[in-house]
């Protein structure tokens, strides 16, 4: 019973946010309504811990495999890709690095800025 | 030959499921092995995946049929970053302005490097607007693309080739560049590569996991209004 449990809290909860979906008209997917949804869930007590971890850390831990399906799909869409593969492969890979590199550090610096302000009042 | 592979795979749903986690297994092992970057394991999964369709010439309706039934729970799983936000509230209440930062850097400086190399090469605007989406989740990425009159067909491959990118680069960046703070880790890999990416946050920390789907979430819904307004730029 525990599993279903669990399992059916969070299908329950996707399913909230595949309906939130279809009636607000933005292109933001279920799961992210969902995402939210069980954080203010659990936020607000309305549902505990215990009741979603063990099914909600499985589900994470196999998600990776649920990538491979849709990288699998380049092979459908080769042919509208091939002609600008080679800009549009420079640029993506240039912006995810770049991307990766300026916001860590950018949040890094922020984080410890802040930091240090905390242990100057401290000291003061 | 086709015809006896095809007709035998239309009457499987598990060769997909089978397939990804022993090739994504394999890559595990072959990461473990040789400890380089490119051997991520959902790359080895993706690139064994595809070149398996092409040799053996599967029909990818066959093949999509299968596959998606791993991916359905893919709505479910995301919905469990949530679990892990919740788990780390105060780690986000006291890091809640560096994280807003992070974030709205990451997408303003991503979509205006588009911008400029889509000036450079002169690529034409539906091809520009297809780039725009390219570090959000899948489903919100396709939704931005068609909406401002892109290709979605197109968008979704550089999403994947970022998230696979973010996914493999992701350790070897925040070495190089001496990102220490679990936070700012978790917002540079999930503002920068999605869900894919967050995937190795998850692996890297704890803290790091839980940042990183917040940060992948936040990055999306504030994507739509920032790549309506890039879109009208060129």
């Amino acid at each position: 019973m525990k599993y279903l449990k669990q399992l059916l809290i969070i299908t329950f909860i996707a399913m909230i946010g595949e309906t939130l979906n279809y009636f607000i008209p933005l292109p933001v997917p279920g799961s992210i309504y969902g995402l939210v949804l069980i954080f203010l869930a659990l936020n607000f007590k309305i549902i505990r811990l215990d009741q979603v971890s063990t099914t909600g850390k499985y589900l994470l831990e196999i998600m990776p495999i649920m990538f491979v399906p849709p990288a699998a799909k380049l092979v459908s869409s080769w042919d509208m890709v091939k002609g600008v593969l080679l800009q549009g492969t420079f640029i993506t890979c240039f912006t995810t690095v770049a991307g990766m590199v300026v916001v860590g550090m950018v949040t890094q610096a922020v984080i410890r800025r802040d930091k240090r302000k905390e242990a100057e009042k401290c000291t003061k | 030959m086709h015809e006896i592979i095809n007709d035998y795979l239309g009457h499987s749903t598990y060769f997909a499921i089978v397939m990804s986690v022993a090739y994504y297994m394999l890559g595990i092992v072959l990461k473990r092995k040789f400890k380089l970057a490119i051997f991520s394991p959902l790359i080895v999964a993706s690139v064994l995946t595809i070149v398996t369709i092409v040799i053996f010439d599967i029909d990818m309706e066959i093949y999509n049929k299968a596959g998606n039934y791993i991916s359905f729970m893919l709505t479910a799983a995301t919905v469990c970053y949530g679990i892990l936000l919740y788990e780390q509230l105060e780690i986000l209440k006291s890091n809640f302005k560096a994280i807003t930062i992070g974030i709205l850097t990451g997408i303003v400086i991503t979509m205006f490097i588009i911008l400029g190399f889509s000036i450079l090469f002169r690529l034409p605007h539906d091809q520009y607007v297809s780039l725009l989406p390219k570090n959000i989740t899948t489903a919100i990425g396709l939704g931005i693309s068609e909406a401002n009159g892109g290709y979605p067909s197109i968008t979704i491959v550089w999403i994947l080739i970022t998230g696979n990118l973010g996914n493999a680069i992701a350790e070897p960046v925040i070495r190089l560049f001496k990102i220490e703070e679990p936070v700012a880790r978790g917002v540079a890999i999930g503002s920068s590569s999605h869900a894919v990416g967050t995937a190795k946050a998850l692996e890297i920390g704890a803290v790091e996991g839980a940042i990183s789907g917040l940060s992948l979430a936040v990055t999306g819904i504030l994507s739509v209004v920032v790549a309506a307004v890039f879109a009208q730029l060129y």
